[in-house]
């Protein structure tokens, strides 16, 4: 991990809340791994103050790009800069997903909901270069919330996409996508982000048909590095089970070690 | 060349900036960032003598140029600290400050029992914010008689110097500083965090799963600087200055109301490398005005 403070945009796309950077920042690209992230500073001056954890997601050309919503004051004013600025940047952060030789010649499944599907563009497009199939299933709300539907078309890997309201593709939850598609093609692994409800849902899915999955879990942080232990979530390893921050020992879990909150889904 | 050097009469460091306790974790988090030796010293995480679960989340939330955090000093405990990240810090040319804690007066002594007599440990400093079990939850902190016994206690025990930190939660803070001095205490550091909160008005819950936590960051520098000025206009030990500190300037204006060295938290989270930059503008400033040591602004506030 290493800190550029003169990342400079290259190029911004906007839809609606959602927002495209791809960026200038050397040696960071070039460690960087599906699922880690990245701490990006939203203003030189002290409000607001902290940076905050951006999905790294993918590496074009030498390139960073990151993928994010607007959902809340920090990314709304990050969501503002144009090409030519300038971002802070520390990364690549975390561990990412698991994309090794065992993988090669499975069939793997991609679940992404809504500003979920950030990571998932470049898992899997190492999951190809692995040697597996991965598919990809994107939903959101609404046909407003899959923004990036055709970019994983014109990049070939195979999407399907759902919306909860039926605007767009498959009508319903993007797990209930995942269901019928681990019963016709049983894929050997399943890879999740997104909202909390979404792969609680999923990893019940996965548990129960006995298919090995990693989750990307999101959480407020202050440092991003290891420092402050305020991004924890619930982990269990064998009989040891507490607070695990995430920044350091994830994002990404793998879904038996995850305790998730009571309620929703 | 300026001389950055101060004396805290049992403790030489290279320059007055050391990085918090519970903003710096056990220090190696920082190594990939910065070069340890160049800070005056650090403060490791907060250390009961077990290891500790902290609060549930959320326990962040940014507020106007700060942050509130209610982690509930979740931690290692001495005997991990001792046997992985010790040997790691004790050849460091820099001071390793650790912070103590304990939920009763024992488990402070305890701790320090534990950690006495280990290489590589400079000084003490006593979190005198842990809530106390025995007391309701009140911290020994709160009062000058419970600030004053915890003090003596480990004091008793200790084989290095003893820094006090100090909660701001309290009515007259230079009451609590005279006590720790009164009781031993070789120095005194401050601002602990403001006690603090933050609602969701939409869901009409508190943002902290604790409900209260701390405020630290820019917010709350004017406030512990008139603690500090207070603090260090009534006792004789050096104290310590914390609270907001991410510039020169800050930390400058804390010199000048009397503290002997500054702490720098929350912006090492915004900036892993802020305190060498609190560092550098330090020096650039006493060159930029000829000040040739950086003592000679200790203290030195003119209200003539």
């Amino acid at each position: 991990m290493m800190k550029d403070p003169t990342a400079r945009i290259e190029n911004v796309e906007r839809w609606g809340d959602y927002c495209l950077f791809s960026v200038e920042t050397g040696e960071i690209a070039g460690r960087a791994r599906p699922g880690q992230f990245l701490m990006i500073r939203i203003s030189s001056q002290l409000d607001p103050l902290l940076r905050r954890p951006i999905s790294i997601h993918a590496r074009e050309n030498g390139r960073l790009e990151v993928f994010f919503q607007v959902a809340g004051r920090g990314t709304e004013i990050l969501a503002q800069k144009e090409i030519g600025d300038t971002l802070d940047i520390i990364g690549p952060l975390g561990k990412g997903f698991s994309t090794d030789e065992r993988l090669k010649g499975m069939r793997v499944l991609c679940v992404g909901g809504g500003r979920g599907i950030a990571p998932l563009y470049f898992l899997a497009k190492e999951l190809r270069a692995c040697g597996a199939s991965p598919l990809v299933l994107y939903g959101g709300n609404t046909a407003a919330d899959i923004p990036l539907r055709m970019k994983f078309e014109e990049a070939g890997l195979p999407v399907i996409c759902s919306t909860d309201d039926g605007s767009f593709g498959f009508k319903g939850f993007v797990t209930r996508l995942a269901a019928r598609e681990i019963e016709a093609h049983s894929p050997a692994f399943l890879f999740a982000c997104g909202p909390e409800a979404m792969m609680k849902a999923a990893a019940r899915l996965a548990e129960s048909r006995g298919i090995p999955a990693e989750f990307s879990l999101e959480s407020h942080m202050g440092c991003g590095i290891g420092a402050c232990w305020g991004c924890v979530k619930r982990i269990r390893r064998g009989v040891k089970e507490g607070w695990v921050k995430i920044c350091e020992e994830g994002p990404v879990f793998p879904g038996d070690e995850i305790v998730w909150p009571e309620g929703g889904a | 060349m300026v001389d950055l050097s101060v004396d805290l009469g049992f403790l030489k460091l290279k320059n007055p900036v050391l990085a918090a306790s519970g903003t710096f974790g056990y220090g190696l988090e920082f190594a990939p960032y910065l070069d340890l030796e160049e800070l005056g010293g650090f403060v490791v995480k907060g250390l009961y003598y077990g290891p500790r679960e902290g609060n549930p989340p959320p326990r962040l939330v940014e507020t106007p140029s700060g942050l509130i955090n209610a982690i509930g000093l979740q931690g290692i405990g001495v005997e991990a600290f001792v046997a992985e990240v010790l040997p790691k810090l004790k050849n460091l040319d820099t001071a390793v400050i650790v912070n103590v804690c304990g939920e009763t007066e024992e488990e402070y002594v305890r701790v320090v029992e534990f950690l006495n007599g280990r290489d590589g440990i400079a000084a003490f400093e006593l979190n005198i914010s842990c809530p106390n079990v025995r007391q309701g939850g009140a911290c020994p902190a709160l009062d000058p008689g419970t600030t004053s016994r915890l003090v003596k206690a480990v004091k008793g025990t200790s084989r290095l110097p003893i820094i006090v930190k100090l909660s701001p939660n309290v009515t007259r803070v230079d009451e609590i500083a005279a006590a720790a001095e009164e009781a031993g205490a070789d120095a005194v550091s401050l601002v602990n965090t403001f006690l603090a909160m933050s609602i969701d008005v939409l869901t009409r819950r508190p943002k902290l799963a604790n409900v209260f936590g701390g405020l630290s960051g820019p917010a709350i520098k004017p406030i512990a600087l008139r603690m500090v000025y207070q603090v260090a206009s009534r006792i004789k030990v050096p104290v310590i200055g914390i609270g907001g500190i991410s510039s020169g300037a800050d930390a400058l204006e804390f010199l000048l109301a009397g503290a002997r060295a500054v702490e720098v938290g929350t912006a090492s989270f915004v900036d892993p490398d802020a305190s060498l930059r609190v560092i550098r503008e330090i020096g650039e400033f006493c060159e930029l005005h000829r000040i040739q040591r950086v003592e000679e602004l200790i203290g030195k506030l003119e209200t003539g």
